[in-house]
């Protein structure tokens, strides 16, 4: 007697689900992203740039103030409001679709397939389910917490990391604010929001939130200080602080041949950039420096008190300074918006998005591959390796910038 | 005194007790000022069930620890006195759902002995197939949880999502089920392999040996997985010996004793493997002689597979009404968690008179508290994930 399974003489019980129908399956999704990355191409190159569309919008409001006789300031304050709310939608995005494709990323890393049936294709609408889902839950405030630390908490992370964005140019003359001193703007700013942490650790009134928020307060703040010292070869390099000047700086060719980005700097320029990408990792408290929200450990760290919008907004200050870490990456070391030699008829913003998506997906890449460090080893690594080697290679670029330009 | 209105002083210590757990505060020293007790568990997503661990921490270093269990308290002992033998089987299942096969094969070796029956060879060849199957996959679990209580998710899924469902399958076709098989029989094993399972079985063990590769990489040589688990929670030869650890923990530990060596039950002694041996008995040892094990697993499938005999799957037992005659028994054999042992005594009833449980994760959990001492709350995670407990086992 041999006993069989119906699995066993049935085979798979969907024909897609053979070898050939998985490759053609996979087939045609490579062609339909293809197909999809070379319509976004070519409907960027026929829209152009936008600066430049909007220069010409601007001069011709400006032509039709002038003819009607409105006030004066109408021009201005249109040129500060259109990229302020162009800047505020674009951050509201973001969190939407770096979590979908961390989604997929994660779960094809992680051979499963990830969100497959939210929007009928490949699970697009599934970051604006959880969305909606977050903004119905019941916001939940612990009986012990104090109620305005912990209602302002969310906020107070939240706010610095849209404020970053300001500076940051999204292509040629595409930055909101052209401020003199961005990198410093933006390493201030984003260095805020570790209070509000703080307060969702003291606030929950919760020994796991406590535990969360105080590593988070230790590691914001250690990271910091190599993450700053790891971005000065290049002020030094460029000579400045604003962001478009420094992305003005990397244009043209070294040799002729490779494309003077600083991270193609002797030496110098890969040494800053890993220990740049090392600290906007552990200050963005993702994997491997999570030891804030650390879920095995401190089950959510910080924010585990929370839910609902509140939680939300946590969760989008994350994305929000993912996007962000891998953006200032992008400007400061690979060139910001200047294409590859040969890619020169792509519009900036299109160069731009592309390096800094690569980043991103650093990121992601890190997260799903990495196991977690221990409190006292992060410090460790900060203190006694990150520091020491970004001051050393302070030193070094001083010492050839001073020998080559006298 | 009226029980119904009691003295004021009675009915506050009363409450008091029920809710702040007395027997934690009195029996941990008082807390000093920098200190804080934590309360980690029974809902926690890392201590792999419904354990309750009660820390005492000084800033993130634990300065006192104390396991307490019996959440999951089903009396499976006690349940199995009012049943059949054969349907004390179907209980076994439940006490360490990862590897429910070599629970099975404890307590029908406990009843055979019992019953003084002989088992067919090709019942024996099957038992070891399925339960070293069985064994791998409980130790991938291990792998997975473990890498998930270090902060890395993806190997879970490969252990757990992958590698463990081929073997779930496979154990599927020879039983039915994918958890609580109730394969293994008093006498021998339910059912024949069905057609073209060895074939499969033997693709799944050259699959497995890839995957290890896979294992390596994402863990096993991860600077960051040496960082957290290296020198970490080390249990000692002699505190291991005098708690009665057995098993991988053991092994890890330094001690080499594997009971399929040293005393091989069923076919055991005919197959050529190795024991896995740690050194220091630290967290990455007890690793790392898990993923070793799978390797000597797929050894003794590889063997037991060409050596399959023909033949029956059932020894003399009678189909109703086993009634073994009025003794006792004790039979252990080599459990993924350790020794995993069946005692038994039997009144010449139809039903067991008495049965204990040997269950090797309860007894590796008494060493929490004298190891987690003086790591910080990540490593309690690690050491925990490393001991690699199961709670259904655990409370019984």
């Amino acid at each position: 007697m041999s006993f069989q399974t119906p699995w066993a003489v049935l085979g798979p019980a969907v024909p897609s689900q053979t070898p050939e129908g998985i490759r053609r399956r996979y087939q045609r999704s490579v062609l339909l992203v293809l197909f999809l990355l070379g319509a976004v191409v070519l409907a960027s190159v026929w829209l152009g740039e936008p600066a430049i569309r909007f220069e010409a919008l601007m001069s011709r409001l400006s032509e039709l103030v002038a003819r009607k006789g409105w006030p004066w300031w109408v021009p201005d304050f249109v040129r500060l409001i259109v990229p302020c709310s162009l800047i505020l939608i674009f951050v509201q995005l973001v969190p939407v679709f770096v979590l979908w494709w961390e989604l997929k990323v994660a779960a094809h890393i992680q051979v499963r397939l990830g969100p497959m049936h939210v929007g009928l294709w490949h699970g697009w609408a599934q970051p604006l389910a959880d969305g909606l889902k977050l903004l119905l839950k019941e916001d939940i405030v612990p009986a012990g917490a104090d109620r305005w630390v912990h209602f302002l908490a969310p906020i107070v992370a939240f706010v610095p990391a849209y404020v970053c964005y300001a500076p940051i140019p999204f292509g040629a003359d595409m930055a909101a604010a052209d401020l003199d001193i961005g990198v410093l703007f933006v390493l201030g700013l984003s260095g805020l929001t570790v209070i509000g942490l703080l307060m969702a650790g003291w606030g929950s009134n919760n020994k796991y939130s406590a535990l969360g928020g105080l590593r988070a307060a230790a590691q914001v703040v250690s990271y910091e200080v190599p993450r700053v010292i790891s971005v000065l070869p290049v002020v030094m390099w460029a000579g400045s602080l604003s962001l478009s000047q420094i992305m003005a700086a990397q244009s043209g060719l070294w040799g002729g041949v490779i494309p003077k980005w600083f991270i193609f700097y002797p030496v110098i320029g890969q040494v800053s950039f890993l220990i740049y990408l090392i600290c906007a990792v552990a200050e963005t408290n993702r994997v491997p420096f999570d030891i804030a929200e650390a879920e095995s450990e401190l089950v959510s760290g910080f924010h585990t008190e929370y839910s609902g919008m509140k939680f939300a907004f946590f969760f989008m200050a994350e994305y929000a300074y993912v996007f962000l870490g891998s953006a200032l990456g992008a400007v400061l070391f690979l060139g910001g918006a200047e294409p590859l030699p040969l890619m020169r008829w792509l519009p900036t913003y299109v160069v731009f998005f592309g390096k800094t998506m690569f980043l991103v997906f650093v990121f992601i890449w890190f997260r799903w591959t990495f196991p977690r460090l221990r409190v006292d080893r992060l410090m460790d690594f900060c203190w006694k390796f990150l520091l020491p080697w970004s001051l050393v290679n302070v030193l070094l670029a001083g010492l050839v910038f001073l020998v080559r330009w006298g | 005194m009226n029980p119904l209105n009691p003295p004021a002083g009675v009915i506050n210590a009363t409450a008091d007790s029920i809710l702040s757990g007395p027997s934690f505060e009195t029996k941990m020293e008082r807390l000093s000022e920098t200190e804080m007790l934590l309360n980690m568990g029974p809902q926690h997503p890392s201590t792999h069930g419904v354990l309750r661990v009660v820390l005492k921490l000084d800033g993130e270093v634990v300065t006192g620890a104390m396991p307490d269990v019996g959440y999951l308290h089903r009396g499976v002992e006690k349940l199995s006195e009012n049943r059949l033998y054969p349907q004390v089987i179907v209980l076994t299942d439940r006490d360490d759902y990862l590897c429910a096969m070599l629970n099975n094969w404890a307590y029908c070796l406990a009843v055979e002995q019992l019953l003084k029956v002989e088992v067919p060879a090709r019942a024996e060849y099957i038992r070891v197939l399925v339960g070293e199957l069985n064994r791998i996959a409980s130790h991938l679990v291990l792998i997975g949880t473990f890498g998930i209580d270090i902060g890395a998710f993806t190997p879970f899924l490969y252990a757990f999502g992958r590698e463990r469902e081929m073997i779930l399958d496979l154990l599927d076709q020879v039983s039915g089920a994918r958890i609580t098989y109730n394969y293994i029989r008093i006498g021998g094993v339910m059912a024949d392999l069905p057609a073209g399972w060895t074939e499969k079985a033997g693709k799944f063990v050259a699959h497995m040996r890839a995957c290890l590769k896979e294992y390596d990489d994402l863990l096993t040589y991860n600077p960051i997985f040496l960082d957290r688990t290296r020198g970490v929670g080390i249990l000692s030869k002699e505190s291991a010996v005098s708690y009665g650890v057995a098993g991988p923990n053991l092994r890890a530990s330094g001690v080499p004793l594997d009971l399929r060596k040293m005393a091989p039950y069923g076919v055991y002694g005919k197959f050529d493997f190795e024991m896995a041996l740690g050194k220091n008995g630290d967290c990455f040892d007890r690793y790392l002689v898990r993923r070793n094990e799978i390797e000597q697993s797929l050894r003794i499938i590889e063997q037991a597979l060409e050596a399959l005999p023909a033949g029956d799957i059932l020894g003399k037992v009678p189909k109703a009404n086993i009634r073994p005659p009025a003794g006792e028994a004790y039979a252990h054999i080599e459990g993924a968690r350790g020794w995993l042992g069946v005692y038994l005594i039997s009144d010449g009833s139809l039903q067991p008179y008495r049965m204990h449980v040997r269950a090797p994760s309860f007894i590796s959990l008494a060493v929490l508290q004298e190891i987690l001492k003086g790591w910080k709350v990540a490593d309690v995670v690690a050491i925990l994930g490393s001991i690699d407990i199961v709670l259904g086992e655990v409370d019984r």
